[in-house]
């Protein structure tokens, strides 16, 4: 099954026209993901053009999602209108928003927190990756691709991976991959102090996937998202889990790139979320070479196949 | 971003919340322009810096305090004098310390308790919250963790703002008098205005001070930004003193790069924030320490190689230099070809270990091994870590 989207979501993009949306709503096409729809004020009835495909322009998220079926959006909206964004997507009733825009302010976030409560729209991100499920094909081609991640390096499988960061997603990908083991779906939840989906949410939902059989948790310096998350897997995961948290060299109180990732106490460093994993069961990466080696360590012991 | 103390000062007089009179000077000869600005009479003397700590500081001339109480305005003058230009050591500003460039000077008030009272974001309940305390002039970390019953929380509904039962709640909890409650309800409603309107991402008033008539007073202020959020706030932008950043770091921004310096002799030039995090932390793993952290981002140009690969070689502490860069969606051998120029450029003689791995690699590799440069090629993360700390360690 796949958590959050599969090869038959159907997906639009907002801010297709821009640069970094039109680049990646290229690659999604190519990728095999059902992108119907852009949305782009101004710009309804025009065409979003690229190999064949022609993904028709709407003017606002709500005449696309009626005019194509689209329950998923992609938002590629520069950070002064991204929180306005999402929250047209919420108001349009779409199941899923995945905000990849990185610098929205933290305000409009909160603001944008609130205001989705009660609502039935997901939001994942912002500052994300996105989210994958990888497909059938010739580099996973076929599947949803949903974002900016390279869709070659997935592989379909029966692993889960969840993470803050992008590039240290596709680390553990890769590594999968190249290890023969396959993913369910991969899922980016994004740097920012305020997002939607967390650690939590996303191990919930591959925990109650069937077709998933493992774990990846990728985790980093600030906030405690990812130790609410492990103390869930301790009283309720049965499926094996492997983690990392990158930031054990970061300096107290200095934002390393991500806008969360940063030092506030005692309680947000690597040292001490190393500890949380290890004491609720999660098979700890020594280094992020190691990712994927230490999901196998503990699927073996838990007699638990991968592949 | 952060402020000074004299910048905070008077964004909280603008938003209502009441200060000590107070006037900065950048050079002696405006220490009697300033002093003129305030009464006759028991006066602070502070040094700026962004740092805390600045009271039990000491000075790389072994004078102590960067912030002394004087009873007189010639007393202020003089220690001002000791303090403006001199360097500053305290428990956060590392061993190097910080060039003192501004002084301000404050009436000194009198003090008949001294509180807690900060706003910041609650990251679990993504609200902002306020916290108090009666124990002020203090470290509230400490606080927290030996006495968790003197800390008091009230997280902010954005959608209703800070609620009048919420401030009653907290003027109970510290215990005010009457008249004091008044003026401290008035300080909480002003400050956090301000943390909302201004996009900040903390304001901490430690200590919040009574006086023997009744006054609320911020006696010190540290105020930080939502960089995110300057954008909308051109004024506040413009208090950012880029003599209390690194230069490196403050080269890098031109660059957009994302680069901070740190004390070990291993460089990392790595894509995307985590990895340039993790590579840090396996470096250190296998027994090396990192020079810093820097992220390229996602589309690395050449000229940002180029300006990259500058900006470590500014850093006189490093050894040797680790490129990690997983080109996820960018071709492998168009950023292998910007590594080989940048290192053309600017003359590498130090160790070099390049790790490359995704898009169009095989390419990319080729590239880096025919460029006849002395450099060394990693698989992994790990193997491409552990070849830097043997190279740099013989």
């Amino acid at each position: 099954m796949a958590i959050l989207v599969t090869p038959q979501t159907k997906i639009l993009v907002q801010g297709i026209t821009g640069d970094f949306g039109g680049r990646h709503a290229k690659l999604s096409l190519d990728y095999g993901t059902l992108v119907v729809a852009g949305v782009t004020p101004g710009k309804g009835g025009q065409f979003f053009e690229h190999g064949g495909h022609k993904v028709p322009i709407f003017n606002s998220v709500a005449d696309a999602a009626r005019e194509t079926g689209a329950t998923v959006s992609a938002i590629f909206v520069p950070p002064p209108f991204a929180g306005d964004a999402i929250l047209e997507g919420v108001a349009a009733g779409l199941e899923l928003a995945v905000a990849i825009t990185e610098g929205i302010p933290v305000k409009d976030m909160i603001r944008v927190k609130r205001a989705m409560q009660g609502s039935k729209t997901r939001l994942v991100g912002p500052n994300c990756p996105g989210v994958v499920t990888p497909g059938t094909g010739e580099g996973s081609k076929g599947g949803c691709r949903i974002g900016i991640a390279p869709g070659y390096i997935h592989k379909k499988g029966r692993v889960g991976v969840v993470s803050r960061s992008g590039t240290l997603t596709y680390e553990a990908v890769y590594q999968l991959t190249v290890k023969g083991i396959g993913q369910s779906t991969c899922v980016g939840i994004g740097g920012d102090p305020v997002n939607g989906t967390s650690h939590l949410d996303v191990i919930k939902l591959f925990n109650d996937d069937p077709e998933t059989v493992g774990i990846i948790m990728i985790g980093e310096i600030g906030g405690s998202a990812e130790v609410e998350a492990a103390r869930w897997v301790k009283a309720h995961c049965k499926k094996p889990v492997a983690g990392f948290i990158a930031g054990s060299t970061a300096p107290a109180g200095r934002r390393m790139g991500h806008a969360g990732a940063v030092i506030g106490g005692a309680e947000d460093t690597a040292a001490a979320k190393i500890a949380v994993f290890k004491e609720c069961g999660i098979e700890v990466a020594a280094t992020p070479s190691d990712m994927a080696d230490a999901l196998i360590r503990v699927a073996q012991t838990m007699g638990v196949t991968l592949s | 971003m952060n402020i000074h103390e004299y910048q905070a000062k008077a964004l909280l007089e603008k938003y209502g919340v009441p200060v000590p009179r107070g006037a900065a000077a950048t050079t002696p000869e405006d220490f009697i322009t300033a002093l003129t600005r305030l009464p006759d009479g028991p006066t602070m003397v502070k040094s700026q810096i962004h740092a805390g700590g600045r009271g039990k500081g000491t000075f790389t001339d072994g004078f102590k305090g960067g912030v002394k109480f004087c009873k007189t305005k010639a007393d202020a003058k003089e220690i001002a004098g000791k303090m403006l230009g001199n360097t500053l050591v305290t428990a956060q500003t590392g061993p190097a310390g910080r060039k003192v460039q501004t002084i301000y000077f404050t009436v000194a008030s009198e003090i008949k308790k001294e509180y807690y009272l900060a706003i910041l974001l609650d990251r679990a309940t993504s609200r902002p919250v306020i916290v108090a305390s009666t124990e002020g002039g203090v470290e509230i970390e400490k606080v927290a963790h030996e006495t968790p019953e003197k800390i008091h929380k009230v997280h902010v509904d954005p959608a209703y703002g800070l609620a009048d039962f919420q401030v009653r709640e907290l003027i109970f909890k510290l215990g005010f008098n009457a008249a004091e409650g008044k003026n401290a309800g008035k300080l909480i409603r002003a400050l956090y205005t301000m943390y909302w309107e201004t996009d900040a991402a903390m304001i901490e008033i430690n200590p919040l001070i009574t006086t023997p008539t009744d006054e609320v007073l911020a006696l010190d202020a540290k105020v930080s930004f939502d960089d995110n959020g300057l954008y909308r706030h051109p004024l506040i932008t413009g208090l950012r003193d880029l003599n209390e950043e690194d230069p490196k770091e403050i080269e890098a921004s031109k660059h957009s790069l994302s680069y901070i310096a740190l004390d070990g002799n291993i460089a990392c030039l790595v894509n995307g924030a985590g990895l340039a995090m993790s590579t840090m932390d396996i470096i250190k793993h296998f027994g090396g320490t990192p020079a810093n952290f820097l992220d390229v981002g996602g589309g690395a140009s050449k000229e940002q190689v180029v300006a990259a690969f500058k900006i470590i070689l500014g850093d006189t502490n490093v050894k040797g230099i680790l490129v990690n860069i997983f080109g996820g969606i960018m071709d492998c051998n168009v950023i292998a070809t910007g590594i080989v120029e940048a290192v053309k450029e600017v003359g590498l003689k130090l160790p070099l270990v390049v790790r490359l791995e995704g898009n169009n690699v095989t390419a990319g590799k080729a590239t880096l091994a025919s460029s006849g440069l002395a450099l060394v090629s990693g698989d992994t993360m790990a193997d491409a870590a552990q070849k830097i700390v043997k190279l740099v360690a013989a």
